[in-house]
């Protein structure tokens, strides 16, 4: 028995003495809101205080605590009440799965250090690892909350800073997708391939199924439906379960459920492996065995876009520079390891896990279960990071088939290393090609070729293929281009989404040739984009005729910026400055995308609103909300959310490609217009009424005129609403073509960065000073998530240019695969601006992919300003740079 | 269903004496900070486990005739002793060690017991001339810590023997020292290279240096050729008196996926050369 004070009270224990304490506090005691990211000390979301003490609870035996006090989450202190209250109006808490680690650890800093700086928070807090929020708007709200100096809460819809509407449960330890059970459930475990290639054979599972605590084993055999999938369906080629052999490392091929409360143990499972050869590369697989059948060459798809004579265009060029640009793996590293639970509720399969499409997790699951999608429900628990890979299912329908096969609840818990072998990756890119520009510096043409790892199956390998060829022309006119990008298989992890389905790549490619480009022309490299810089009217290598467009205006606000950081650099050894661009069309390429929405009058005299975007951080909860109420004219206060949840919120697509803003935007604001003219027909009033609501009340005041709408007097429809209206929106686009011409997205929008570094050339190390960022987001429905979107997406690409590189077997946590700490973010400057879209909602247009795009090439370029190394691969580990360094001098 | 758990042999014992008994009398597994035990571990440690964080002697540093800092004391407790200028290399490495939640409970112990090639400890205590103090059943032995460090993961510790203090010699405690660590991001990062140096200096010249690295070889070690030629340098001309020789001749680098084997050679010239700066300041 353990007695200790947990949160203010004596509780005692029963837990084996060295057990993590996280797990007793969580499994024992009840307390979910300490949460598990790593269970080895590298990222700091379990951190608890000891007598005040900032500890992993993972790696603190429970026995330790013993007349001690814990302080989690779940407590409160001095410390505690103001941090939370800063982290809530700073908007320092995105997806909340760091939040509570966060949070503790400042509390403890707090308690030593009432008014700490920056430095000191930085240094203090730099053991918590956040993929979300860039760390900006942390450090601020650490530092005001020790000053007394914490942001005011605001009010308002469209254009209001507003604190999220999710955001108090953020501060408080959110519920994610391991934190809810049905008593009882069954544990589910994975086995997974430990080669890349490999074939198994399983053995005697009779006995295996008798050892204690085991309740059932499932196999490729038990799979009842279509056992492949893709979020691409005529691609379909994922099993859930494989069969021999297995394709990736990390690949399932059984799974055991344990009794709760049994300590699983798979160490024993009767599998035998015999490794096979494995096409490590796409150099290897174009030439090796297909991993799929009629894929030869082991060529999933080749995307490509082809405008005018390039050749031409070229030979006639003033200017030709030629380059290559080589890209690793990358994880999405999202705090958040997979998790899940399922349980039946009469005849329907229900699933609540992390994800960010519950409608294509409903009909794969559906699937591959063979069960009607009436049968299957997903609720979407609070998700803890997403970046692409949580668009792809991953034990959705493993849990599933657990509880469909043996009836009773389960659940799962990928641990760090399981989420980082078998989920989904960013395409290592192996690109190369010519950009050519006249006298003056105008582009007269581009030729591009790149090669992607897709790994072992489809998941979105087509996407990146298609997707690269359209935008690797950067926001820049031009004229003649020939771009293709071929998506090839390999026995390595499977490419999927992240953060910009390949066009973060082909920016490396681009811009870092612009640079060259612009210094052969003779012309300053910002003024080299603004002469180039696509302009409204102007067509896009896909031939579209472009609107609203941005990029002009965000490369002119640098220039004052840029102008400042050349000269502030000139004469100073190592300092250097770069800039790049982003443009990205917002929602699918070329194909269906539509959201519908939900928006009610209860009869008690609410407002409320099925919101079925899934919120993974980036905070659709609330600008959905923000554009509902706007268009409705009653204030967020009287708003009720419901949802996501395919039970009770119609489908609003996945949250990906930047689309919720744009295109749930619209929704919601179709569904509230609609809403609003049926109250206005009610009261019989014009445009400008304004609604007020009372209990049971809708209040309509019109030019002196009141009318009032006695909501609990109608007669309520299916959903209990008084009054309701639904809307869909699917964006206008027009397929392309086989040259890849057409109008593939409806919106796009813009962005410029500019980075100011130094670089310690003696040691090929790289430190960022500060990085300004200008995007036009059409309207900034609330200007703290914009800037929350502009930091964590920096932060990403700040990875991507200097650290992360996932190899297989060799960086699978996260001590040896790196992402930037809180020391690893400099200052950054957010540069709204607001081109509006008339095809957006208030003109909004799209924003989480965009803002990850530039910084990785704006970094290289400020590299090869400070010191001329010119880095061909990221990323740019020291020694990598130092042996550019060596080449250069 | 309750099928329980095995619940493992744990033991916290509070003398010296009872732990060396507990030790003689079983295969036990030390439990310090825990840092390095858990990561790989399930839902909590396989036993048998002696938790030696109860032994008040394992938790002090003590000062006369040199310095005894018990195997327990945490990297929190180092950083924010006061302690001579001699230990700035290990009070800045126990700043750099993990975040700040493996600084509260990692230890100077579970560190060198550990036998990483990458802990930041190692260096600033071979700049110290530290040894380790090992005690058992039989009584407690004394080791230098190059011969108790043998190689990745293998130190000289015997069945039944336990860490109970690194100590340091008075001839260590002269001087000021410096520690320099290179890593791919700024925290929690397993160094690719890191140095720190000490050195006394008498009337402007350098009369006793001690300079090692880590992270460049099986285990770090002390650079004898650049100690020598820094003998009798003036301030001014010692970081001159570094050449990339007698740095690389001690050193045996690996290629990893942190860096490269010849990156690795080529920055540790230049860490020493830094710490040393430092030192000299």
């Amino acid at each position: 028995m353990i007695r200790f004070t947990l949160n203010d009270k004596v509780v005692e224990v029963e837990a084996p003495p060295t057990e993590r304490l996280s797990e007793t506090l969580r499994e024992r005691l009840g307390k979910t809101g300490t949460k598990i990211g790593c269970d080895a000390g590298d990222c700091g979301a379990c951190t608890v205080l000891i007598d005040g003490a900032a500890v992993c609870a993972c790696l603190t035996p429970a026995a330790r605590v013993a007349g001690r006090a814990v302080t989690t989450i779940e407590g409160e202190t001095p410390e505690l009440t103001r941090l939370r209250a800063s982290f809530h109006t700073h908007g320092a808490a995105q997806c909340g799965i760091c939040t509570p680690g966060m949070l503790l650890t400042a509390a403890g800093l707090l308690k030593r250090n009432a008014k700490p700086t920056e430095a000191e928070v930085e240094t203090a807090l730099g053991g918590v690892l956040c993929r979300c929020t860039g760390y900006r708007s942390i450090i601020a709200a650490v530092v005001a909350a020790g000053q007394g100096a914490i942001a005011p809460l605001v009010q308002g819809a469209v254009g209001a800073a507003i604190a999220r509407v999710d955001g108090t449960a953020k501060v408080a330890g959110d519920s994610f997708g391991a934190d809810e059970w049905p008593e009882g459930s069954l544990i589910v475990k994975a086995i997974r391939s430990p080669h890349p290639h490999a074939e198994f054979r399983i053995g005697d599972l009779a006995a295996f199924r008798a050892k204690p605590g085991v309740a059932a084993i499932f196999t490729v055999e038990d799979i009842p439906g279509r056992n492949a999938f893709s979020v691409i369906p005529p691609f379909a080629d994922q099993p859930a379960i494989a069969a021999s052999p297995a394709k990736f490392r990390g690949e399932c091929v059984a799974l055991v459920a344990f009794e709760p409360g049994a300590e699983p143990e798979l160490s024993d499972f009767p599998i035998a492996w015999a490794p096979l050869p494995a096409l490590a590369t796409p150099e290897q697989a174009e030439v090796g065995e297909p991993l799929h059948p009629n894929r030869a060459g082991n060529l999933l798809i080749e995307g490509r876009v082809i405008k005018g004579d390039v050749a031409a265009a070229l030979a006639g060029s003033a200017h030709v520079v030629e380059g290559e640009m080589t890209t690793a793996f990358v994880e999405h590293a999202y705090i958040e390891p997979e998790a899940g639970a399922a349980w039946m509720d009469g005849d329907t399969l229900v699933i609540r896990a992390c994800t960010q499409a519950p409608g294509m997790d409903r009909e794969d699951t559906a699937a591959i279960l063979g069960l009607s999608m009436e049968r299957v429900r997903i609720i979407p628990s609070a998700v803890g990071g997403g970046f692409g890979s949580k668009l792809d299912i991953s034990l959705q329908p493993l849990i599933g088939l657990v509880t469909l096969k043996t009836g009773r609840p389960c659940r799962m818990v990928y641990s760090r290393h399981e989420s980082m072998t078998s989920t989904t990756k960013r395409h290592p890119a192996e690109m190369r090609g010519r950009i050519g520009c006249d006298a003056a510096g105008r582009i007269t043409g581009m030729e591009f070729e790149g090669r992607f790892n897709t790994g072992a199956y489809s998941s979105w390998g087509p996407t990146v293929a298609n997707r690269v060829p359209v935008h690797v022309s950067g926001p820049y006119f031009t004229p003649a281009i020939s771009a293709k990008a071929r998506a090839i298989h390999t026995h390595g992890p499977v490419s999927g989404a992240f953060r910009g389905f390949g066009v973060p790549q082909g920016a490396l490619w681009q811009e870092t040739l612009y640079d060259r480009l612009a210094d052969k022309a003779g012309i300053d490299r910002l003024e080299f984009r603004i002469l180039n810089a696509l302009r409204d009217g102007d067509a896009s290598a896909t031939g579209h005729v472009l609107q609203a467009v941005g990029i002009h205006d965000c490369l002119l606000a640098l220039r004052l910026h840029w102008q400042r950081a050349v000269a502030e650099a000139k004469d100073k050894p190592g300092r250097g400055v770069g800039v790049a661009s982003c443009w990205y069309g917002c929602g699918n390429t070329a194909l269906p995308n539509p959201s519908t929405i939900r928006i009610g009058l209860s009869p008690a005299g609410e407002v409320v609103l099925h919101q079925g975007a899934t919120d993974i951080g980036q905070g659709s909860n609330t600008v959905i909300a923000q554009i509902a109420s706007e268009a409705l004219g009653l204030p967020l206060s009287t708003f009720r959310l419901i949802g996501p949840d395919t039970g009770l919120t119609p489908d609003a697509g996945k949250t990906s490609a930047s689309r919720q803003t744009y295109v749930t935007g619209r929704a919601a604001k179709g569904a509230a217009e609609k809403l609003r003219a049926e109250v206005l027909r009610r009261a019989n009033a014009g445009e400008g009424a304004i609604l007020r609501l009372e209990p049971c009340t809708v209040v309509v005041a019109d030019r002196g005129h009141t009318t009032r709408i006695d909501l609990a007097g109608l007669v309520p429809d299916v959903h209990g609403h008084a009054l309701s209206a639904e809307a869909s929106y699917d964006p206008p686009t027009k397929p392309l073509d086989q040259n890849g011409q057409g109008a593939p997205y409806a919106v796009y929008g813009y962005g410029a960065q500019m980075v100011e570094l130094e670089v310690d050339r003696a040691l090929g190390t790289v430190k960022l000073l500060k990085i300004i960022a200008a995007h036009d987001v059409g309207r900034a429905i609330n200007p703290m998530l914009v800037r929350g979107q502009i930091e964590g997406g920096i932060a990403q690409g700040i990875g991507m240019a200097l650290m992360e590189e996932y190899l297989p077997g060799r960086t699978e946590n996260l001590h040896d695969y790196l992402i930037p700490t809180m020391g690893d973010v400099p200052l950054i400057e957010s540069l709204i601006i607001e081109v509006p879209d008339p095809e957006g909602p208030f003109g909004a247009k799209g924003l989480g992919e965009h803002v990850l795009i530039p910084t990785a090439p704006a970094i290289l370029n400020a590299i090869r300003h400070a010191t001329g190394a010119e880095i061909t691969r990221v990323p740019a580990l020291p020694h990598r740079l130092h042996l550019a360094l060596e080449d250069k001098s | 269903m309750n099928f329980g758990f095995a619940v493992p042999d744990y033991a916290r014992p509070s003398t010296v004496d009872e732990a060396s008994r507990l030790m003689a009398a079983g295969d036990w597994r030390v439990l310090a900070g825990g840092t390095d035990l858990y990561p790989g571990a399930g839902s909590g440690l396989a036993g048998p486990v002696l938790d030696v964080t109860g032994l008040p002697e394992f938790s002090r540093i003590v000062s006369g005739q040199g310095l005894r800092i018990g195997a327990a004391v945490s990297w929190t407790s180092i950083a924010e002793a006061r302690l001579p200028p001699a230990l700035n290399a290990l009070q800045q490495a126990a700043r750099q060690i993990g975040g700040r939640q493996v600084q509260n409970a990692g230890t100077i112990g579970g560190n060198l017991c550990n036998a990483s090639p990458a802990a930041d400890s190692v260096p600033p205590l071979l700049a110290l001339g530290a040894g380790v103090e090992l005690v058992s059943a039989k009584g407690s032995r004394r080791l230098p810590l190059q011969e108790f460090l043998l190689g990745p993961r293998r130190t000289a510790l015997l069945p039944g023997e336990v860490m109970a203090a690194v100590v340091i010699p008075e001839a260590g405690l002269s001087g000021r020292s410096a520690f320099v660590k290179l890593g791919a991001r700024l925290h929690l990062v397993i160094s690719i290279a890191m140095v720190a140096a000490r050195v006394v200096v008498d009337k402007g010249r350098v009369v006793e240096a001690a300079v090692a690295v880590g992270s460049c070889s099986p285990v770090a070690v002390r650079l004898p050729l650049v100690e020598t030629a820094l003998q009798g340098a003036s301030v001014a001309d010692a970081i001159g008196r570094v050449t990339p020789h007698d740095v690389q001749a001690a050193l045996s680098p690996i290629d990893d996926v942190r860096a490269t084997a010849a990156y690795r050679r080529a920055a540790a010239v230049e860490l020493v050369r830094r710490a040393l700066a430092e030192a000299l300041a």
